[in-house]
């Protein structure tokens, strides 16, 4: 059975999409290992929320391509046991805002199972996630802190098409349980549009990746503020001759300070920015490692910008506010530059 | 027997039922002695039920049998699922020689080539679990089906519920054993659910269900066979309740106060081993004296295994730091330096019906 047209443009060497490249992925996943299969609200007949599965139930059948009842729990719940009996479950969740009922199988279960002596948990759990949208509380928000003090569970979170299908590859390679953050505001965005290497690779998960060299202060970024961090690097260079050095997390656990703690040698100073919440927000958790591992290199206090402590909020106006801006990043590396 | 059980196949029953209560009684000894850490559950007057259960299932060894899910107060299954005692004793006294090396307690541990896969605590959990494991059975085509065991308690929870439904709609292969022993922790039934019987709720997820005597395992037995075959025979999930009563508290910290002695002298009275005792005796399938050889012989059985078990080294504090994933170790902290080193490589990574292969830490941790 052929290829459905939408999902060749890689074959063709036509650029594509960061949804593009995600559904790519899956589909040669499912292609290569026959013990991948996909469970979710909507992915079949419908073809997911975001389209990303359409026309994966006809090629793949009912067996491989599972539409669930609404219930994140039991069909992640399900993904484990399937995933003891020597499958690869890939689990969409429609907005990653619904993972929370999932919480409980996914911490207490998931995670510790390897360590509990039952066994590798070779499953992804992926979706949606992100601002920006206009989607308010519940069709907005960012999950990886709610999963980041799991000992057990990966958790990838993508900027580009090229990383988002090489990461995605790798992560339903990966023995371990991975929770996979696609940023809907990057899915469609055409200025991401990229062609892609025709062959089978993978961008393997905990590396991190410098996407912009500067020599006067390290972003630590990752997701959509990626996006963010490089449009205030690129004017910060332009209009005031500020070199910032922009890193991408990529995987965010096991999290790659060998590279941040690298690059902050070099430029003694640290921004952290994320789209996710300021309170428990990763920019934490980085700011403590480079303080064991870099304190003597540095010569500035090391600073976040991050969404605020509230919940995601509708309106344009108040979601404008509440996410990272470009400015915002502009004036914290111009503030950490002079410092 | 209307079971149409043969002699040597009774007399296991029997066997069963003695195992797992000669098993809870040598761990009460340990506990007093010390040599158990957490809380030791006793399943007495409860032993009719998973015996019965397991007895009517395929158990094989290598990973293509029926896959048990069982409780604490479900060991007996596990026996007869081929988990040793010296493994049931290494285990509870968090032995490196145990089945998890001391990562985890009593009855939660796993291996799918005997069919065995340990709970977490949050037991209804296990019944979203395995409508997974059931579900790849289905997928591949395979005639196995899974059984799950769980109380009053977990018959409230989302995961109980979201688990059938799951299982329901994808007609998976899924036996749901309800222990009704009358508490959950120190909760009585009736502030549970206000269901006359667990079995009353099956027809609303349009499923199977049936409500059996828990103390009569050979009616257990014939329930389970019977459900197995329909659910072999792609019938879907099958819910049984089985009626029983917990004699003893949640674990043996707990004194049961909560429950009127008047109502476990009436348990007493309907003992699953006893009864079953007086009717092989009544039946002519053994003799008096036959039955108490037989207990007298794994009574010395299970006393040897705990023995052994005493005697074997716990784990090293360093081995902490393995297997929480298959390629990445966590760091020690830092304070321990140099940087102790775990005694033995990982040999957990045991995955679906793979064989036990050692893993490798992936030398350099990432993080300090």
């Amino acid at each position: 059975m052929t290829r459905p047209e939408h999902l060749r443009k890689t074959e063709l060497g036509e650029p594509v999409t960061l949804l593009e490249a995600i559904s790519e992925a899956l589909f040669e996943e499912m292609e290569r290992d026959d013990t991948v299969f996909l469970m979710g609200e909507d992915i079949g007949t419908y073809g997911g929320a975001f389209k990303v599965t359409r026309g994966f139930l006809d090629h793949f059948g009912r067996q491989r391509v599972i539409d669930t009842p609404i219930a994140e729990g039991g069909f992640t719940g399900a993904a484990a046991g399937a995933a003891h009996m020597g499958l690869r479950p890939v689990v969409e969740m429609q907005f990653m805002d619904f993972v929370s009922p999932a919480y409980d199988v996914l911490t207490n279960y998931i995670a510790t199972s390897l360590y509990r002596g039952a066994g590798a948990q070779p499953l992804v759990v992926r979706g949606p996630v992100g601002g920006g949208n206009r989607g308010g509380p519940f069709h907005s928000q960012n999950v990886e802190m709610a999963f980041f003090h799991t000992p057990g569970l990966k958790i990838v979170y993508p900027s580009t098409p090229y990383d988002a299908k090489g990461l995605l590859k790798a992560a339903i390679r990966d023995d371990n349980p991975v929770i996979f953050e696609e940023h809907k505001g990057l899915y469609r965005a055409p200025g991401l549009r990229e062609v892609l290497p025709p062959d089978d690779y993978v961008v393997p998960l905990g590396k991190a990746r410098t996407v912009r060299e500067g020599q006067d202060l390290t972003v630590v970024t990752y997701g959509a503020t990626v996006h963010t961090s490089l449009e205030a690097a690129g004017r910060l260079s332009e209009e005031e001759g500020i070199e910032v050095e922009v890193v991408d997390l990529r995987t965010l656990l096991p999290l790659d300070d060998d590279h941040v703690v690298d690059s902050v040698k070099r430029t003694g100073k640290l921004l952290v920015v994320h789209e996710d919440t300021r309170t428990g927000g990763i920019a934490g958790e980085i700011a403590m490692r480079v303080n064991e591992r870099a304190f003597e290199w540095l010569d500035g206090p090391i600073l976040r910008v991050t969404a605020i402590d509230s919940p995601v909020p509708y309106s344009g106006t108040l979601e404008d506010y509440f996410l990272p801006q470009v400015e915002d990043v502009i004036t914290a590396a111009r503030y950490l530059a002079a410092y | 027997m209307p079971s149409g059980l043969g002699t040597s196949e009774l007399l296991a029953l029997f066997d069963g039922m003695v195992r797992v209560r000669e098993a809870e009684e040598r761990l009460e000894i340990l506990f007093r002695q010390g040599h158990v850490g957490g809380g030791v559950y006793r399943a007495l007057g409860q032993e009719a039920g998973p015996v019965g259960a397991a007895f009517a299932l395929r158990r094989r060894s290598d990973g293509t049998g029926d896959v048990l899910a069982h409780t604490v107060r479900a060991a007996g299954a596990v026996f007869l699922f081929g988990g040793t005692p010296l493994e049931f004793f290494r285990q509870y006294m968090a032995r490196a020689t145990g089945p998890t090396r001391g990562r985890e307690a009593n009855v939660h541990w796993a291996d799918f080539k005997r069919g065995l896969l340990g709970p977490v605590s949050p037991l209804g959990t296990m019944v979203e679990v395995m409508s997974g494991v059931t579900l790849s059975f289905r997928m591949r085509g395979e005639p196995r089906v899974g059984i799950v065991f769980y109380g009053d308690g977990a018959s409230s929870t989302g995961a109980w519920h979201e688990g059938l439904g799951f299982a329901a709609s994808q007609g998976c292969p899924l036996l749901l054993m309800v222990e009704a022993n009358g508490y959950a922790f120190s909760t009585p039934t009736r502030m549970q659910t206000r269901v006359a019987s667990f079995a009353d709720k099956a027809p609303a997820y349009g499923v199977h269900g049936v409500s059996v005597d828990g103390n009569d395992v050979l009616d257990v037995y014939a329930a389970v066979r019977d459900a197995a075959a329909r659910a072999r025979d792609g019938g879907g999930p099958q819910l049984i309740e089985l009626r029983t009563f917990r004699r003893k508290g949640h674990a043996q910290h707990d004194a049961q106060e909560y429950v009127d002695a008047a109502e476990i002298l009436a348990w007493e009275g309907r003992d699953p081993i006893d009864r079953y005792r007086d009717r092989l005796t009544a039946g002519g399938w053994a003799t008096t004296r036959e039955l108490a050889d037989r207990r007298d012989e794994i009574h010395h059985e299970i006393r040897a295994a705990a023995e052994r078990a005493i005697d074997e080294p716990l784990p090293s504090g360093p081995e902490a730091l393995l297997d929480v994933y298959t390629d990445f170790q966590v760091p020690a902290p830092w304070t321990r330096f140099p940087e102790p080193t775990p005694d033995q490589p990982s040999r957990l990574a045991v995955r679906g019906n793979d064989a036990v292969t050692p893993l490798h830490p992936m030398p350099g941790p990432l993080s300090p």
